[in-house]
């Protein structure tokens, strides 16, 4: 089972790209980090690597929050989702 | 939001704030809990093995309404290897009877419940609000502000906002948490019949059974792996240190999708469909990581000061009990008129006094020997199961050519010496 796959059973309360929780700092730095851990360790798929430029599917966030401790840049700026937006949790 | 004052602003729905705001209720002080998500359980996230003892307290009748899914009677460890896997169990009919051990829950339909209580008791529960910081006067928290920018004020502020505890970081208690003090865990919860989940676990009607897996199925990660039975639905998840993630580049979908694979869990799941798809964090640091608990105006409670016995897997029993602790420490406060940190400083003594700190305290060296000790999570497994399969192979070999071979395996991995000093190193980090 893919990760989109995944993500579809799981429901989101999408808010507005204006309201967008995710910001990447300087994209300067992205580019001269390694590993871009961010796309492999986000459970989500939200950071990928397309054509020299990370991008942020902010969408699918499930508010883990491993992005803000773990880009070894701190290179994101990572608030909640407003209130009541974001991933709705059916199950828990 | 009214201009008014309250005795305690809670921030929060989860265990944590709604037993400090239940607590709070039945004393009589005013009290609200903002909660970010919908609804409360929106955007929690749990194994879930929920213990007796700790909501029991609270709410003594609690298995007669709560939604509960099914009382844990079976408890089994395996550790899994390649396609191999070695198995420990306990099973009790105690655990089936009231006032029960444990039950497995689904976090978005507990966390409604409970707050439905504390809403009956007295304290309001208002959602869709995410509280971004908090306020002060003279070096003392007195209030907070929300995302729109509305202020509300009161005598004492409790952090129960989770792992992400951004307030208390904005309130300059700590910094941000290092990689290595947290476990990120993924979870799928999987829709299977009831006659099929009675079967695959040999359970009697309602009764549930609780599996933590380990091995090389973390592929050399420090992590643990967990499958619970509900009603009709398999919660089935792992959670690795963020730290090593990190470094392995290793994706937490696919890693799922290895466990669903692994004979030993395939079984179980066969047929089951995936009907929800979890990510959350889960402390991991342990008692030399320790935030500060309090400050003037305020306290931390729950997930937010990082109050989980990860070697027991117990969290949300750790968030109701020092969400009570620190309802009882701002009952005190408010008989005193005083909520400086000196008043509020016995909230951490009544966390020594219980099973949170003293459990976390016990096991204080256990989180640095597993992430030294990374054998756990790659040779000792392996060895382990190399061993049971030698002893259980009928081959024509002689049984003391077997002993031979196993003896050589466990020396080849160390030498005494080097077992004897990873016994110690296990031992001292218990007492
Ligand atoms: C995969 C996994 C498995 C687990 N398994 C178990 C288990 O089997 N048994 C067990 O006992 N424990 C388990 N735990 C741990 C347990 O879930 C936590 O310890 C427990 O939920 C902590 O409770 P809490 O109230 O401190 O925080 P949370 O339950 O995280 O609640 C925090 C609440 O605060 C809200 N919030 C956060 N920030 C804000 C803000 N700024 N404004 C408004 N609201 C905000 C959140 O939306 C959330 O509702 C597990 C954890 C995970 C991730
Ligand atoms: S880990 Fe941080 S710095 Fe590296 S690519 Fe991702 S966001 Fe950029
Ligand atoms: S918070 Fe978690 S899910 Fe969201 S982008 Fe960051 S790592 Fe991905």
């Amino acid at each position: 089972m893919k990760v989109e796959e995944k993500l579809f059973k799981t429901k989101f309360k999408a808010d507005a790209h204006e309201h967008c929780h995710l910001k990447i700092k300087d994209r300067e730095i992205c580019l001269k980090c390694d590993t871009k851990p961010c796309t492999a360790f986000c459970p989500a798929q939200v950071y990928t690597w397309e054509k020299d430029k990370i991008i942020v599917g902010y969408e699918n966030c499930l508010e883990c929050g491993s992005c803000r401790i773990a880009c070894p840049y701190y290179n994101i700026e990572w608030r909640y989702p407003r209130g009541g937006f974001g991933v709705q949790y059916r199950m828990g | 939001m009214a201009q008014e004052k309250f005795d305690c602003i809670i921030v929060g729905a989860g265990p944590a704030g709604l037993s400090a705001g239940y607590t709070l209720a039945k004393a009589g002080l005013s009290a609200v809990i903002i909660e970010r998500g919908d609804y409360p359980g929106a955007k929690t996230v749990m194994g879930g093995i929920l213990y007796s003892q700790a909501i029991g307290e609270i709410i003594p009748d609690f298995y007669k309404e709560a939604p509960l899914e099914r009382p844990i009677t079976e408890q089994r460890v395996m550790v899994l290897t390649g396609e191999s896997s070695l198995q420990l169990g306990y099973k009790t009919k105690e655990f089936a009877q009231a006032p029960y051990n444990s039950f497995s829950v689904l976090r978005a339909q507990f966390d409604g419940w409970f707050a439905q209580k504390v809403d009956q008791a007295g304290v309001m529960v208002i959602p869709k609000t995410v509280v971004d910081t908090v306020l002060k006067e003279n070096n003392r928290v007195v209030g907070i502000q929300t995302e729109q920018g509305e202020t509300l004020y009161g005598d004492c502020v409790l952090a129960c906002d989770g792992i992400n505890s951004l307030l208390s970081q904005k309130a300059g208690l700590h910094q941000e948490w290092q990689p290595q003090d947290v476990a990120l865990a993924v979870k799928e919860v999987l829709t299977l019949p009831k006659e099929k989940i009675q079967d695959r676990f040999n359970l009697e009607n309602n009764q549930g059974c609780a599996i933590e897996f380990m091995g090389t199925i973390s592929k050399g990660m420090t992590g643990i792996g967990f499958l619970y039975t509900n009603k009709e639905s398999i919660s089935l998840g792992i959670g690795c240190l963020l730290s090593d993630y990190q470094k392995s580049l290793i994706k937490p979908y696919d890693l799922i999708e290895e466990v669903k694979s692994h004979p030993a869990i395939k079984r179980f799941i066969d047929g089951a469909k995936t009907e929800e798809y979890l990510a959350h964090l889960i402390p991991e640091g342990g008692f030399y990581r320790l935030p500060p608990l309090y400050t003037d105006g305020m306290l931390v409670c729950g997930d937010a000061a990082l109050l989980v016995n990860s070697i027991h897997r117990e969290g949300s029993n750790l968030a109701m009990k020092s969400g009570v602790l620190a309802a009882q420490t701002v009952i005190e406060a408010k008989g005193r008129k005083d909520f400086s940190s000196k008043t509020l400083s016995s909230y951490k003594k009544r966390l020594q006094k219980s099973f949170v700190i003293q459990d976390l305290k016990k096991y204080r060296k256990m989180p640095q020997l597993l992430h030294t000790r990374n054998e756990l999570f790659s040779r000792y497994p392996q060895l382990a199961s190399e061993i049971a399969a030698e002893l259980l192979r009928v081959d024509g070999r002689p049984k003391a050519e077997k002993e031979k071979k196993i003896i050589k395996k466990i020396f080849e991995t160390h030498s005494l010496c080097g077992w004897g000093k990873m016994l110690f190193d296990f031992w001292r980090a218990t007492r």
